[in-house]
Parts: structure tokens; sequence; C-alpha cells
């Protein structure tokens, strides 16, 4: 992307800034239409209807929110500490949305096609655990700070499982960037890794169940890594009110906000391209078989984005059928099943792929 | 060497979003464990008690109702059969059976906010929604035949101050058929859900010794296994005529005397009164619902005590009459204000989590606990 846009206008530092300013609006569109899905899918599931005076089912509501949320008083507590208060928004906000500058979106749309994507990924999603800390130790607020050490202990326990299925992964597909993933699953579904792969064969077979295993294992920790029912422990309303955020007002409470809506893509992103194909359509394109070669990316944005969603809406489905685990359940999950899980898969995924 | 560790004293409350109102509870945490809980009340103390003095028999009635706000039908109920057994009198069958009716909805509605708020402590925020959907049918019901949804102000002294709505008892039929499949949504959705017993189980466990030392009631007792219910062991009104079970916990997901065990009495209680509301809804006889009974109330000198089963236990009241038409006394058993004690008891040594589970699987009404 970067490339093409350096190659039509010459100058670095605009391409850099349009190269970045892309994926910034996709995700704060994504981020206002996902709050509005979110409560229309909660809204259905409990028969109510949600919002539905602003606009078309009411889907002017977060704009109408977000209008609010800027002109809201950003008050900061006395005792707060003030620096700290008012970086951790930012911080937390800045860590989900680095993420998107490695995913791609689309053979032509990438932020920055870095060779260890993956890698990235991994690493600046855990500068949002400095952020909640900081966010709960500056609030000077015990319900706050009890959040923040859930939180910090949550999301660097279950990077262990996320950190394992992406290893297995890696050592599967000999890459750590994601735009070669992608590349790799191309075609039809049944090339996804899912699915064993595009290579055909008997090992094609035997790696389906444990790349099933691995995605769910991938799946669940991102769940956990995001703050999602069942495991929204440091947010979790009816104990600590709301967690690490709770003195937070106006838009720096957007911003942690927009940040989890953001950090729900990111990890969908990142299962769908490492398990399900991430921007290739399942049945082959449009593109192709009328020979108009441009549409191609259009198409995979679509694919990616409806993939992205489906495992937002089952992020949603899951917060508004599950109750929340305790503290010390979601430690054991972790350590006591997921990992052993996930170790064990790799050690399988391994020997198979050397058959 | 040993660090010098300090422990956390968290105020839990008034305003809290699941302290079932405005409890305060004084947490002494080390990390996230419980040392100690020291509950606080009396934020909504509205001298019930002293204001009845002020009052003549019949004005107490809407002062009860504002107790047990979740189970105001009830509280009447207890108030209006204390007065009678001081007045001496009785009340016509139509009244009786149409008390029962009422008091056992209202038991139904006041369980499914205790259901629904408890799915809502533990994080489950669906099937709270599903309970005041169906609560809003039985509201409706009783909108119908007193027009308030909230605080009735329905029984009275000798009778009721409405009589039934002629479409009542075909409503209530409905909702009856439409209830029984909810419970089994409730059950599949919450009850036996993993995370949902991984939560309750085990958890706060109330060995029945405690309980009964502790003088709780209700559900509460009745989950560590006691089969003890004012409707059967004493009855009142005509309980005596209908054929209902009482429900214990019989510790099916952990120890008898779990949060489970104490939420799943309510669930097997919903259906019990959905029994007792079938039976009592076809024969309700014709005639008055009003007792002669003179204008002005004044019962002779003398005192009484009157017990009855709340959705949350046994509410007593116990009147003093001076033989004047003001009480000189009513004072009032409220079975949350005796169920919250043992809150203490229960929290040691568990989570802060889990506190916040055994409260909710206790079930207070802040309006009952400081009158």
């Amino acid at each position: 992307m970067f490339q093409l846009l350096y190659n039509f206008t010459g100058d670095a530092i605009i391409s850099t800034i349009v190269v970045a300013l892309i994926p910034l609006t996709i995700i704060l569109i994504y981020a206002l239409f996902a709050i509005w899905l979110e409560r229309k899918v909660s809204a259905h599931m409990q028969d109510r209807l949600g919002p539905m005076r602003t606009g078309w089912h009411g889907w002017l509501q977060t704009i109408a929110d977000m209008i609010k949320m800027i002109q809201k008083e950003d008050t900061i507590a006395a005792e707060a500490d003030k620096k700290l208060f008012n970086i951790a928004p930012v911080l937390v906000f800045t860590g989900s949305f680095a993420a998107y500058a490695a995913i791609p979106f689309s053979s032509a749309l990438i932020g920055s096609e870095i060779e260890v994507g993956l890698f990235y990924i991994v690493a600046i999603s855990s500068l949002v655990v400095a952020g909640i800390l900081m966010a709960g130790w500056a609030s000077n607020n015990k319900y706050s700070l009890l959040g923040a050490m859930r939180s910090a202990a949550q999301i660097v326990s279950y990077e262990i499982p996320t950190a394992l299925v992406v290893l297995t992964m890696v050592m599967y597909t000999g890459t750590f960037s994601l735009a070669k993933i992608s590349e790799m699953q191309t075609a039809y579904f049944w090339n996804w890794n899912i699915f064993g792969g595009p290579e055909f064969g008997i090992t094609k077979f035997l790696l389906i169940p444990f790349m099933i295993v691995a995605a769910l294992i991938m799946f669940i920790s991102t769940l956990a890594e995001v703050n999602r029912t069942p495991f929204d422990i440091p947010e979790a309303e009816s104990e600590l009110v709301a967690g690490y955020f709770t003195e937070y007002s106006g838009m720096k409470w957007g911003m942690f906000m927009l940040a989890e809506y953001a950090n729900m893509l990111a990890v969908s992103a990142v299962v769908s391209i490492l398990f399900f194909g991430g921007y290739q359509s399942p049945f082959g394109y449009l593109g192709n078989l009328f020979n108009i070669k441009w549409l191609i990316p259009f198409e995979q944005i679509f694919w990616f984005l409806l993939k992205g969603l489906i495992l937002v809406f089952v992020q949603m489905w899951l917060r508004w059928t599950l109750p929340r685990l305790r503290v010390d359940q979601l430690m054991t999950v972790c350590w006591k099943y997921l990992i052993p899980y996930a170790v064990a898969n790799l050690i399988f995924v391994g020997i198979i792929s050397l058959l | 060497m040993a660090l010098k560790t300090e422990t956390m004293i968290l105020n839990m409350g008034p305003q809290h979003p699941s302290t079932h109102g405005v409890l305060r509870l004084e947490l002494e945490l080390e990390g996230e464990l419980i040392k100690n809980v020291k509950p606080h009340i009396g934020y909504l103390h509205r001298c019930f008690e002293k204001h009845a003095e002020a009052m003549t028999y019949p004005q107490v009635i809407p002062y009860t109702d504002r107790m047990d706000y979740l189970a105001s039908m009830y509280n009447n109920f207890g108030y209006v059969l204390a007065v009678e057994k001081l007045l001496g009198i009785q009340v016509p069958e139509r009244v009786e059976y149409i008390r029962v009716i009422m008091g056992e909805l209202q038991r139904i509605a006041s369980h499914l906010v205790a259901i629904g708020t408890y799915g809502l402590d533990i994080g489950a925020f669906t099937p709270f929604l599903y309970c005041f959907r169906d609560r809003e049918k039985i509201l409706s019901l009783f909108e119908m035949t007193c027009g308030a949804r909230l605080l009735y102000n329905y029984m009275w002294v000798g009778g009721l101050s409405h009589d039934i709505h002629p479409d009542f008892v075909r409503l209530t039929k409905e909702f009856i058929k439409s209830f029984r499949p909810t419970i089994d949504e409730l059950n599949n959705l919450l009850s036996y859900n993993k995370i949902f017993i991984e939560r309750t189980a085990n958890i706060g466990v109330l060995p029945l010794e405690t309980a009964i030392n502790y003088g709780v009631t209700g559900p509460v007792l009745r989950g560590s296994g006691l089969a003890f219910d004012l409707r059967k062991n004493e009855p009142y009104s005509i309980y005596d005529r209908f054929d209902f079970d009482i429900p214990v916990g019989k510790g099916l997901m952990g120890t008898v005397g779990d949060c489970w065990d104490r939420y799943y009495v309510r669930v097997q209680e919903m259906e019990q009164s959905l029994r007792i509301i079938e039976q009592a809804i076809d024969q309700i006889p014709d005639g008055d619902v009003q007792a002669a009974i003179p204008k002005r109330i004044k019962p002779p000198k003398g005192t009484v005590y009157f017990r009855v089963e709340n959705p949350r236990g046994e509410l007593g009241y116990f009147i003093i009459s001076d033989g004047s038409p003001n009480p000189f006394r009513v004072k009032v058993r409220a079975p949350s204000f005796v169920n919250l004690e043992v809150l203490g008891e229960l929290c040691k040594g568990h989570l802060v989590a889990d506190v916040i589970a055994i409260l909710g699987s206790i079930d207070i009404v802040l309006g009952e606990v400081d009158r």
C-alpha cells in the first residue's frame, strides 16, 4: 500500500500518513457500527428492541452518544495521579489501534507489510496491559486498582496459550507474515488452515482435529485478552462497578470503549487470518469470473470484514449468554487446561507436519 | 524475610451495583480474599414502626407495602391477618381465595426478581430481562385488579380494596400456561449452566445448625435442607386446602446449603406457587369481598403475634392494642433483616466475587431490612 502511494505521490510523509489514516477510519466506522450491533444483538436476545428512535432502527444512536460524550465534562478525581490518568486511555487506544498496522485487510491494503507481523501483534497488544495498570493505579480508587490487578494477571496469563497457538501456526506455515499466511489459504474454503491447509493429502485430514483445537484455544484466550464475557473479570460490573475505568468520564471513557471494540475486531482478524483464510474468499472471486482485476481487493475487504464481524458477533453472543467466571477459575482455565492442550497441540502438529 | 503486608478495607456500597439497595459492606481484604465482613445498615430507615403508632389500623397498610417492596401483597397479607386475629373476625371465603392467589402470584414475582438479579450478580445479563418480562405479566394482573403495580394497598382489614376483574381468572390461567415453559428456559440458560454452577456450588455453605442458630427462614433455611414453611407447618388463611410440596436444598451440584441450593429452592418454589394458584383459581366462590366490620376499627386490648411465609421468610407482626383506634406498638420481624445477619459467617475465606454471589443468594430487600 505504502509503495503504491509512494509511487503515486512521491512523498514518503504524505504516503505514511494516508496509510496510517485508512485503518483508523475503518476502525472508527467499525466501532460505531459494532457498538450499535452490540446493542441490537443484546436487545434481540433479551426480547427487547434496543435503540429504535434515532434513525432507521436506531443506527444513529452511537453517533449521538459520541457527540454527547465529547461534550461531557472531563472529570479527574482530586486524588488521582493526573499525568498517568491522562496518558492511560491514550496508551490503551494506541495499543489496540497499532495492532491494525500489520493486519492485511486485503492483498493490496496492508498498513505495513512487515515480515514479523504476528510477532508484532502479540507484542503491541501487550501495551494495553500497561495502560490498564496505569489507569487502575492513577484513579486512586480501590475498585480500579483491583480491576487493574486482575486485568494484568489475566492478560499476561492468557498471552501464553495465544503465543503457543501462534507458534503452532508459525511452525506449520513457516512464516510470521500475516499477508503470506492469508495468501497460502487461497482459492476455496477447503484450503483454509482450519480444514488442514492448502496441501492435499493424508496430512490434511490428520491435521483437521488439531487445527480445530488450536482455533478454539486461540479464540478462548483472545476472548480473555480483550476482557469479554465470560472473562470480563477486570471490569466485572457487579463486583468492581466498572473496574479500571470506574473513575473515567467523557471522551477518555469513550477511548476505553473504542479500544475495547477495536480490540475485538483485531483479535477476530488474527483468528480469521490464522484459521479462516483471512481476506480470502471461500468461493473464488467475482473479479476472476468476469475478468475485472481491480474488483478483487474490494471483494477481499468485504470477506475480511465479514469474517471478522462474524467472530465479533460470536463474542457478543457469548457475552449475552454466559455468566462470568471467578478470578481463580479464570486462572485455572488458563494454566490447567488451555496451556497443556496448546503445548500438546503444538507437538502433534509438529509431528504431523513432518510426515 | 517476611514482607510487611496490610489488609485493605474496601467499602462496598451504599452506592454499588449489586448490594441490592443501599447496604454498605465493610470488607477487610487480603488481596482478593475476605478476612472480615461488616454489614452497615440503616441508610433506608423510615421509622415504619414509629409511624404506625400514630396511624389508625387501616392506615398502616400502605406503610407495610413499602417494607418489602418486591412483595407488597404479602406484607399486606400478614398485617391484615394479624389485625383480623386481634379483632377476631372471619373474612368471606372469596376473600381468602383471592388473597392466596394474589400472595402466590406475588411470591412468583418476587422470586423472579431474586433469580434475575442473582444472574446479574454472577454476570449473566440476559436471564434478568427474561425474568422481568414475566414479572411484567404478573404486575399487569395486579394492575388490572387494584390499579397499582408495585405498592398495592390491596388487602384491607376484613376484605379487599377491589373485587377481581372479570377477565382475571382467564388471564391468570393464560399466564400459568405461558410461564411453565419459561421456568425450563431459565433452568437451561442459567441454573444448569456450567459457569453458573462453578460460581455458586460449594460457595457460601450454610450448615443447618448455623442457619437455625441465626434464626434464618425462608428459602435460605430451606436451602440448608430443612423443610420448614409456615404455609405447611402452621397453615394460615386457607393454605391447608392446597396440595403443594416444600422444596429443600439437596446439594445437587455441591454441598447442601450452598448458594446454588438457595437459588434452586426459589426456582422450585415458583413451580409450587403455580400449583397452588391452579388449584385455587377454579374454586373461587361467589360473594362479597368485604366482611361486615365497623367503619372505625377499635380492637380490644391485647397483643397478637402473627407470622406468615413471605417470599423471603418468616414475616411476623407483633401488635399491641390499648383499645384505641391506633395501635400502641407494631413490631415487625423482617425476614431479610434476620437473614442478612448470617452474611459475615458465610463470607469468611471467600473471594470478593463470592461476596456478591452470597449476598445475592440471601436475597435481601433493604426496604425491609431498615424499615
